[in-house]
């Protein structure tokens, strides 16, 4: 059944606040195989103007995912995530997510589409440092196929 | 942001170093553990198959990790990335093996924006497929 066009625009309250710790940001760029030092040592990221580690740019989405399910699991909107997939990612950043980081995230309902019978629901998940300040937005397009016909 | 590619110094069509990355189930059981995505599509053949799948899969965001690296290690500095978008076309099938799978990336200047910026266009091919789609990156340049 098509998701419900009125949700488009639903915001969630902001999450508790997800604490950015150098070692976490250590152990995602070695599951990605990057070397870069600017990931692993305070020294390496000071002289490139970073107050400490950065985080590779895709590490956002490990909290923004988390908190996208208070949509994908809002019993309201009854999206079927068994048959969802991960259809489009996007995110712009103002500055980049770094250690010490207590980031908070917002998401909203940015879009329902319905394309051949699958509904396509995109999520905006703005996020936010402890003082307020923007630091990257992630736009997340779930695909959930239709079901077989019964 | 400190990147160490100048603005003036490239041009559209300009090509980005082009790399190739490895992907075994190892790989993705370590990346599960690290990005808490634990779907066992990214791990259990037999689930996988299951739900219609050929063999386990790569998880879409840890090929969108790799296919940036094109360009954080062509600037220095990952935090000269202010966008990156990715449109998910293609499973990266990793079979149960010593090789598993491959993912060849490469990324070219498409467009040269204003504030220095420029947009890279991407390209990620696995298993003779493109696995990602429109996949571009706008990036800020010294």
């Amino acid at each position: 059944m098509a998701l419900d066009q009125s949700f488009v625009g639903r915001s969630y309250p902001p999450t508790a606040p997800y604490e950015v710790g150098r070692e976490k940001i250590r152990e995602f760029a070695e599951a990605v195989g990057d070397a870069n030092p600017v990931y692993t040592d305070p020294e390496a990221a000071k002289e490139l103007g970073h107050p400490d580690v950065i985080a590779p740019p895709t590490f956002v989405f490990t909290i923004t995912f988390k908190a996208a399910g208070q949509v994908i699991e809002d019993p309201q909107l009854g999206l079927d995530y068994s048959r969802v997939v991960h259809g489009d990612q996007k995110f712009a950043y103002t500055r980049p997510v770094r250690a010490g980081d207590r980031l908070s995230v917002t998401s909203t309902i940015e879009s329902i589409k319905s394309l051949a019978g699958n509904d396509v629901l995109e999520i905006r998940g703005e996020v936010h440092d402890e003082s307020g300040e923007h630091v990257v937005t992630a736009w997340t397009k779930l695909v959930a196929r239709a079901a077989e016909e019964g | 942001m400190t990147a160490k590619i100048a603005y003036d110094d490239v041009e559209v069509g300009t090509e980005l170093p082009a790399r190739t990355f490895p992907v075994t189930r190892a790989t993705l059981v370590r990346y599960a553990g690290a990005s808490g995505d634990f779907n066992p599509i990214h791990w259990n053949e037999r689930f996988a198959k299951e739900v219609g799948l050929p063999d386990v899969i790569a998880h879409g965001m840890f090929t969108m990790a790799e296919a940036i690296r094109v360009v954080t290690d062509w600037v220095g500095d990952p935090g000269a990335v202010v966008e990156y978008g990715v449109r998910f076309t293609k499973p990266v099938v990793v079979p149960d093996d010593d090789k598993g799978a491959v993912i060849e990336v490469s990324g070219k200047v498409g467009a040269k924006l204003d504030d220095n910026t420029v947009r890279v266009d991407l390209t990620a091919v696995s298993g003779g497929q493109k696995v990602l789609g429109m996949s571009r990156a706008l990036v800020r340049l010294a």
